[in-house]
């Protein structure tokens, strides 16, 4: 089984920590198309959680097209996440060169995670007001 | 949630006068695990003996799988619906494993044997052995042998990993997880391991001095409740924060509130200031225990 770890006591919904692990598998490449997820009381069983947080987890990846659930057979990650995943590669070589750069600026982590939140929070208004 | 397995309505129950229970909602759906959190005395136990009918109740109703346990055609029926392990595990210390097993299992219709196989090897329970003479790990096994070899479609726990070394509580929490996927087995179980319910428990009800304080989904709960911390450019000016904002505290020039809803409110109002930055962050189950269960 693919090593996914929880952190019960991080605040975070197990459900989301489930999806961004598998997400973060996936853009990896240590999860790829046509593969499958772990059976839901095994996975369960494994990470020693709720069963129910773990269909959770799949519906949620289901309905965001990363996984497609089969009746009875289980969670298969769709082909189309390959592209995803492409863009994910791509992406974080510029996030990469970002981050080097705003460092020889001399910004802080916190500093590079504010300016970050802000720069969604503000395309997120620029969003709603365009509605 | 689908059918509501357990139902309490205004449950009350007095000892010598003193409201041990008092007046009590609960609802736990078919298929849930169910998380029953309280500190010492707040009425964990007492709620869970009038679920099974070991206490009559000074008022309220219970019902389980739809109907009243506690009056007439109540009982026995319910009862073999429904696997139960005690909080201090007695058992008739002079009989053996064996003995005890071929004693409960006439009480039920539909034991699985296979279960009982599982149990006794996962456990490493000598069937020859005098319960006497069981660690404290092996007899948790066994009562869990006993509750769970009927294939109960409730499963109530007392407290069951109390006292359980790390192995063998490891082990509990890996077979309790495992039996609603398999076997579609409700579980509700009291804990104050705050750290294992919020591992195995797509639910809770916390309970303090005799009544529900909160009750929902773990995963909801923890979208809901967030720490907004803000820094501001100079001393913060005064806020009248949109409901929800708790414990807001003031260090310097900034703030910490913790929101229990309305979160997205919270920080859009906090954005609007001017030279803010705004952080949030997630908040643990302990987080949320203690916000509803002050210490007076």
């Amino acid at each position: 089984m693919i090593f996914f770890r929880l952190n019960p006591s991080s605040g975070v919904p197990l459900y989301l920590q489930l999806m961004e692990q598998v997400k973060h598998a996936v853009e990896t490449g240590a999860l790829r198309a046509g593969e499958q997820l772990p059976p839901i009381r095994a996975m369960a069983q494994e990470l020693v959680m709720n069963s129910n947080t773990v269909v959770r987890a799949y519906r949620e990846l289901e309905h965001e097209g990363i996984v497609e659930l089969r009746q009875g057979l289980g969670a298969f990650i769709r082909d189309s996440v390959e592209e995803r995943a492409k863009l994910m590669r791509k992406a974080q070589v510029i996030v990469q060169s970002a981050v080097e750069r705003l460092q020889t600026l001399g910004a802080t982590p916190q500093e590079m995670r504010r300016l970050f939140e802000n720069e969604l929070a503000a395309l997120q208004v620029g969003s709603l007001e365009g509605k | 949630m689908g059918d509501v397995l357990i139902e309490v309505r205004a449950l009350r129950k007095l000892f010598d006068g003193f409201a041990a229970v008092d007046g009590l909602d609960l609802r736990v759906g078919a298929g849930s695990v169910c998380g029953f959190l309280g500190r010492n005395g707040a009425g964990k136990s007492t709620t869970i003996r009038l679920l099974l009918g070991f206490l009559r109740n000074d008022g309220g109703e219970v019902r389980l799988f739809g109907q009243n346990v506690l009056g007439p055609g109540g009982g026995v029926e319910i009862r073999r619906r429904i696997g139960y392990v005690s909080e201090n595990k007695h058992l008739y210390p002079y009989m053996t494993v064996r003995q005890i097993i071929r004693f409960t299992r006439p009480f039920f219709t539909g034991w699985r044997d296979d279960l009982e196989r599982r149990y006794l090897e996962l456990f490493q329970l000598p069937p020859d052995r005098k319960i006497s003479a069981l660690s404290k790990g092996m007899r948790t096994g066994l009562m869990l042998l006993l509750a769970i070899a009927h294939n109960p479609e409730l499963l109530i726990l007392d407290e069951p990993t109390e006292g359980l070394d790390p192995v063998i509580t490891d082990l509990v929490l890996r077979e309790l997880v495992g039996l609603p996927a398999s076997e579609g087995t409700t579980i509700f179980f009291s804990s104050h391991q705050l750290s294992e319910v919020e591992q195995i428990a797509d639910h809770i009800a916390i309970i303090d001095r005799g009544h529900a304080v909160l009750a929902g989904a773990v995963d909801d709960m923890k979208l809901q409740y967030q720490r907004v911390r803000i820094v501001f450019p100079g001393d913060p000016p005064p806020i009248t924060w949109a409901d929800g904002a708790e414990r807001v505290r003031r260090e310097g020039r900034s703030v910490s509130i913790l929101a229990t809803r309305n979160v997205e409110v919270i920080v859009d109002q906090a954005r609007a200031l001017a030279g803010t930055s705004v952080e949030r962050h997630p908040v643990t189950l302990k987080e949320i225990f203690l916000e509803h269960v002050g210490t007076n």
